[in-house]
């Protein structure tokens, strides 16, 4: 570390040294447009393998296309790198590297005419590898996100251990692990298992009788009846529903200043905790929230599933202009889709072409134009039976309105000259519509045509994601050309393809995931690996995750029994501070909910987009504003704090207290077994053991000299046949418990 | 492992060293500090730039830059006549109804004098502000593109009016790190009536939670969740919490994962954070001269305004309690502090609310400038006061109002200030036209502003970057230049 940090300090001298200050290279202005030959050194093809995506494509993205790609275009005629069409005219040709004006740039010394201009130079290996590609004809294959899915046939993927392979999913990982001279890890004990599993699909730990059941059942399918029983479970729905609420940016408010309450918003919430429940296959899934309301026959469930549209922001501040903010809303639709279906940041070409992607700012704008035509106005909520929809609780309507290009996005300045039309991306797979003027149907079908293979990747790697902490493509909103490339290719095509081809059901691809032997590995630490795969892509382990922010929550009410697992209806207020509600303008209209009403899982909270609930904010819940497939997973003092502290957690750790002396009223070793096994599911060490033992000793002698505090610690939670001091040594010790690092980690 | 920690640690560590991050002293020693690579004095000055902490005040809703700042007599001379018809072609206001708008100049009972050897003009709303003119950079020719609070807000606290974007505290967390382990690096302090823009303001964005502001309460136990539970004594916290360290450690010897580890840590520094709060809000040990000073014991005095732009009860107090902990979070390395006041929306009765806000603060913050100053800090403490916008020169004439006595909100020309942290006191930047409605000289972009704040710190702009949404995301915009005003530099 300090050795590297030196490096690190030498290098930042050195470079200054140099250069002195950098220049901004948006900046300045373009150089002189041509570098004659005679100044190019030609380089050698020296054999090595190039990659168009791994060795040419990062390399155009992160030192050239700031200036050269759809932004500004700079050079003369306008250069920009995103694709042969546009770049072909500097790459020369086959054999002769010093014919490409590129090449001349990049590789010539003259700090006033090397690209790229005012940065550093390109180091020779990458020069080199530009000058391998454009002496073997610089090819520029179709991005590999755009691609058709690839057919492959998991047995024709070779591995040494057959015995190893539990699902198709195993053979792509374990071939890889093999051609790395890597073995996968042992298989996490079944305790870990269970709960690894029981909080992934249903975020919730299992109780000590579903461990029990499951070590006592020998059988060679019971770990796959487990899993057939959490994908039943109605807590399945809540877990993963609350994964697709982040994507649509779900919350109870308007946001901005007025931030006023969406009264019905919930219902959708619960439309989509349903639709997860009943697996309803993706493509309905999606046509009925981006179109439900232009179905034949729509039903009123097919209308509400369009809340998924309703979940922009509103501005309700007083003076605000209507169509400024109708824009912004219509343009985070456009967002929102790019980033769900097609995990493509089409936001970006809002104001300008964008700057890495082949789409253009016409594009944008003729996506745009899909939900241009929809007119918004407040009106009932299907299945409300009121018409107490807030502001924002706002329907789509079919109204036509013309859609123009907004120059640098700004909506006082539409481009009139051209009429936009509903159609999508050119370079994605061909669009269709009903009849001429296509509408949001036609959009919701193109988005899950078979033709298309991006919805299908996106779809189950997200889906990766939240079983392993980390999507086969790192980058979960963004397959364009700054993507992270996929730790396995092949695999992410075939679940894609097993994912379409049957009826794009989730639950299934979600089997086949936790089924995987590659999924139940152990997540211990692999120090043998580690110096290679410091990210673990390969996959030689389970990664060892903090549960998501309501997990957190739920977690401590499930296991000190306080939980109220009633699924669906309107939010719940747990108890806020009012130094937190007093910070807006509405800040008022929190009427904390009953005992029973603030037990209930996380994500039922009142979701205030100004001011959302400290302890989901705490713990990374997202704020929101935008689509966030994936979530951060920080670790903070402030986190201690809330754990340690707050009113929910600490009525938690009373509740388990009580609990634990209730359902085991005799023995300290017993009680303490029993405590550890309700929070983390395993049997605590000898160690582990005795540590508490001693806690609870040294807490219970406290709390002898200190009645008073004994029973404040205790609260409204002593049990019955206790003394205070006991009682109290309880509290003390079971909050230790619940805030163990385990506890909040999915291992 | 957490890939996007490391990922963070990777970008931010290779921002900190690379040549392309042009940084300064300060963000470089930060760094080999928190790594524990260089073991340096506390207060070293730094090679290439002064400022090492910043206070930002935001006076939240848009002050009358014309009653404290802009004197023009021809506004006043103007008073009740139509503006040139060129100045309100294509302009949007929220409320001014164009059509019968009318120029409104200052109250004739305003004065305005010359301060300072640099003759800065001040109102004399601003009676202990003003002994700072030769201290002070006035920026007058500031100009944002939004015109409503919230999103207008968001473009002076995040440089961006969408959500989602990280606070200008967060960059500088995230940039320079903290000197104070025991206390948030990023503290928010707030006695106005509300905030539009409420926690957006401080939020880390798609930086990681890590950056985000933690708002403090100005007495007692700051943070949220600092108190114990009822019952819970320190000794049995503790005892608790070494016990939480040993069962920890088991785990961590048997997964090896770091992030055990920093959790450990984490535990650590809640506890000590347990301490470090209730000592910085203590005001115990500071003289009743300095308490005078600040005008702690001062009360809200009562004067006609709209209820919901009166903050709660004690804002006379609080505001100056705000100051008073900002310079105690200064002494202790707090790397950016982040005071809240409001409502100075006075879309009505403007004479009266502005007398109100501008006693609240000027006592306050003048003497939090003497403070620093005394105590060898200002140099390296950036004081900067912003508003979301100023005020028109026009009357607001809302159909709905009774007559007219406030100003609508005005994007095109506004004041920000800033104090020490290696800025030109006494110095007067760009120029407005005689009506103050917009810049003839030198307009800076709220882009600039934040260009020029990251550089009082030895930071390029355009080198501390995060990836997000497909680009490596910065807090000065990636689709126009911004440029660092270098003339207030000193």
């Amino acid at each position: 570390m300090k050795a590297g940090l030196l490096a690190g300090w030498r290098a930042w001298m050195g470079v200054l040294v140099v250069f002195g200050a950098c220049s901004a290279p948006e900046d300045s202005d373009p150089p002189p447009s041509f570098v004659p030959r005679e100044l190019c050194t030609p380089i050698a093809d020296d054999g090595t393998t190039v990659y168009f995506f791994s060795d040419i494509q990062p390399i155009l993205g992160d030192r050239c296309v700031r200036c050269h790609g759809g932004v500004r275009e700079l050079g003369s005629p306008r250069l920009n790198l995103q694709s042969r069409e546009k770049a072909g005219f500097v790459l020369g040709s086959a054999g002769d590297v010093c014919s490409s004006e590129f090449f001349r740039r990049i590789a010539i010394a003259d700090p006033g005419l090397r690209m790229p201009l005012g940065g550093q130079a390109l180091p020779p290996e990458k020069v080199q590898a530009l000058g391998n590609w454009i002496l073997r004809g610089a090819a520029w294959p179709r991005h590999w996100a755009f691609a058709p899915l690839a057919e492959i046939e998991p047995r024709s993927v070779p591995v040494k251990d057959e015995a190893w392979i539990k699902t198709p999913i195993d053979r792509f990982i374990l071939a890889r692990l093999e051609r790395e001279g890597i073995k996968p890890s042992p298989e996490a004990d079944r305790t870990t298992l269970l709960r690894r599993v029981s909080l992934d699909l249903t975020g919730l730990p299992p109780t000590p009788s579903a461990v029990d059941a499951f070590m006592a059942d020998t059988s060679a399918a019971a770990y796959e009846k487990v899993v057939d029983r959490l994908l039943q479970s109605p807590s399945f729905g809540e877990r993963w529903g609350a994964h697709w609420l982040d994507q649509a940016h779900y919350g109870d408010t308007d946001g901005f200043e007025a931030d006023h309450i969406r009264p019905n918003a919930w219902r959708w919430r619960d439309w989509v905790i349903d639709a997860l429940n009943r697996d309803q296959p993706f493509d309905e899934f999606t046509i009925e929230q981006l179109a439900g309301d232009l179905l034949p026959g729509r039903t009123s469930t097919q209308v509400l599933a369009t809340g998924f549209l309703r979940q922009t922001l509103y501005n309700g501040e007083d003076g605000v202009d209507l169509e400024e903010d109708r824009t912004k809303r219509v343009v985070d639709r456009v967002s929102t889709v790019g980033a769900t279906w097609l995990g493509l940041t089409l936001g970006c070409a809002q104001c300008h072409s964008h700057p890495y992607d082949p789409i253009a700012q016409k594009e944008f704008y003729q996506l745009y134009a899909f939900f241009n035509n929809a007119n918004e106005s407040t009106a009932d909520v299907p299945g409300s039976g009121s018409s107490a929809a807030g502001p924002g609780d706002v329907m789509m309507e079919n109204t036509a309105r013309p859609t123009y290009l907004l120059i640098r996005g700004d909506f006082r300045n539409p481009d009139t000259r051209e009429a936009l039309t509903q159609t999508t991306p050119r370079i994605l797979h061909p669009f269709q519509s009903r009849q001429s003027g296509a509408d949001r149907l036609d959009l919701a079908r193109w988005l899950v045509d078979r033709t298309n293979p991006l919805t299908p990747r996106v779809t189950v790697n997200t889906i990766w994601y939240h079983l392993f902490g980390q999507g086969i493509v790192a980058t979960l909103d963004d397959f364009g050309s700054r993507a992270r490339l996929p730790s396995h290719p092949e695999l992410l095509d075939w679940l894609a393809r097993d994912f379409v081809g049957n009826e794009w059901r989730r639950k299934r691809v979600i089997k086949q995931i936790v089924m995987s032997a590659t999924y139940r590995q152990s997540a211990e630490a692999r120090p043998d690996v580690a110096p290679r795969d410091p990210d673990n892509a390969l996959l030689a382990r389970q990664n060892r995750v903090r549960v998501e922010a309501e997990i957190v929550t739920d977690t401590a009410l499930a296991v000190s029994g306080l939980l109220t697992d009633r699924v669906g209806g309107p939010c719940v207020y747990p108890p806020i501070p009012d130094e937190v509600l007093n910070i807006t303008l509405n800040g008022t209209e929190w009427g904390t909910s009953s005992p029973e009403d603030q037990h209930r899982r996380g994500l039922y909270t009142f979701y205030k987009r100004t001011v959302p609930y400290p302890n989901l904010q705490v713990f990374d819940h997202p704020s929101s504003y935008a689509s966030a497939p994936g979530r951060e997973r920080s670790n903070t003092p402030l986190q201690a704090l809330t754990t340690l502290h707050n009113v929910v957690f600490a009525e938690a750790a009373r509740a388990l207290a009580r609990r634990v002396q209730t359902e085991v009223p005799l023995g300290l070793r017993e009680q303490l077994v029993w405590a550890f096994r309700l929070t983390v599911a395993r049997r605590p060490e000898e160690d582990e053991i005795s540590e508490l033992e001693s806690l609870f000793q040294d807490s219970a002698r406290a709390y002898e000299l200190d009645p008073q505090g004994a029973k404040d610690a205790v609260g409204d939670y002593m049990p019955p046949q206790a003394t205070a001091a006991a009682a109290a040594a309880w509290v003390a010790t079971a909050r230790v418990i619940l805030n163990l690092d385990e506890a909040i980690t999915k291992e | 492992m957490n890939p996007l920690r490391e990922r963070l640690h990777l970008d931010r560590r290779r921002f900190l060293t690379s040549a392309a991050g042009g940084i300064g002293g300060v963000a470089l020693l930060a760094l080999l500090r928190e790594s524990g690579a260089l073991a340096l004095p506390a207060r070293r000055a730094a090679p290439l730039a002064k400022a090492k902490n910043c206070i930002f005040f935001f006076m939240e809703g848009g002050p009358s830059q014309f009653d404290l700042f802009s004197y023009k007599p021809k506004l006043n001379e103007l008073n009740g006549q139509r503006p040139p018809e060129a100045l309100l072609a294509g302009k949007r206001f929220a409320f001014v109804q164009k059509d019968t708008a009318v120029l409104l100049g200052t109250d004739p009972a305003r004065t305005f004098a010359a301060h300072g050897q640099s003759g800065m003009m001040f109102s004399d709303l601003l009676p202990n502000l003003s002994r700072h003119a030769d201290r002070i950079c006035l920026l007058q020719t500031v100009f944002t593109t939004q015109f409503n609070h919230h999103p207008a807000q968001l473009m002076v606290q995040t440089g961006d009016n969408l959500e989602g974007h990280p606070s200008v505290g967060s960059w500088f967390l995230y940039g320079l790190g903290s000197e104070n382990k025991n206390l948030p690096g990023y503290v928010v302090m707030n006695s106005s009536a509300y905030l539009s823009g409420g926690e957006r303001l401080w939020q880390s964005g798609f930086l990681p939670t890590t950056y985000g502001g933690v708002l403090f309460q100005p007495s007692g136990n700051p943070i949220l969740n600092l108190a114990a539970p009822p019952g819970i004594s320190k000794s049995v916290e503790r005892r608790g919490l070494d016990a939480l360290a040993r069962l920890n450690e088991i785990r961590r010897q048997k997964m090896m994962d770091p992030e055990i580890a920093a959790r450990i840590e984490n535990y650590e520094l809640a506890f000590r954070m347990q301490m470090a709060g209730p000592e910085l809000t203590d005001l115990s040990l500071e003289s009743g001269q300095t308490l005078a000073r600040y005008g702690i014991d001062r009360t809200d005095p009562f004067v006609p305004m709209a209820s919901y732009r009166r903050p709660a009860a004690g804002s006379y107090g609080n505001f100056a309690r705000h100051c008073l902990l900002a310079r105690r979070m200064v002494e202790r390395g707090v790397r950016f502090i982040n005071v809240f006041s409001g409502s100075w929306d006075a879309h009505f009765l403007l004479n009266s609310e502005i007398g109100f806000f501008s006693q609240m603060v000027d006592q306050p913050i003048a003497a939090l400038i003497d403070d620093l100053a005394e105590r060898g800090l200002l140099d390296e403490t950036l004081v900067v006061i912003a508003s979301e916008f100023g005020r028109t020169p026009l009357g607001e004439n809302r159909p709905t109002f009774d007559g007219v006595s406030g100003r609508d909100h005005h994007p095109e020309a506004f004041c920000v200030l800033m104090i020490g942290g290696g800025t030109k006191g006494g110095f007067t930047y760009g120029e407005t036209d005689e009506l103050g409605w917009t810049a003839t000289r030198d307009p800076v972009d709220i882009a600039d502003v934040h260009a020029t704040m990251l550089s009082l710190f030895g930071i390029d702009h355009t080198a501390l970057s995060f990836p997000s949404r497909g680009a490596d995301q910065r807090l000065t915009p990636l689709t126009r230049a911004a440029r660092v005003i270098n003339d207030i530099i000193a």
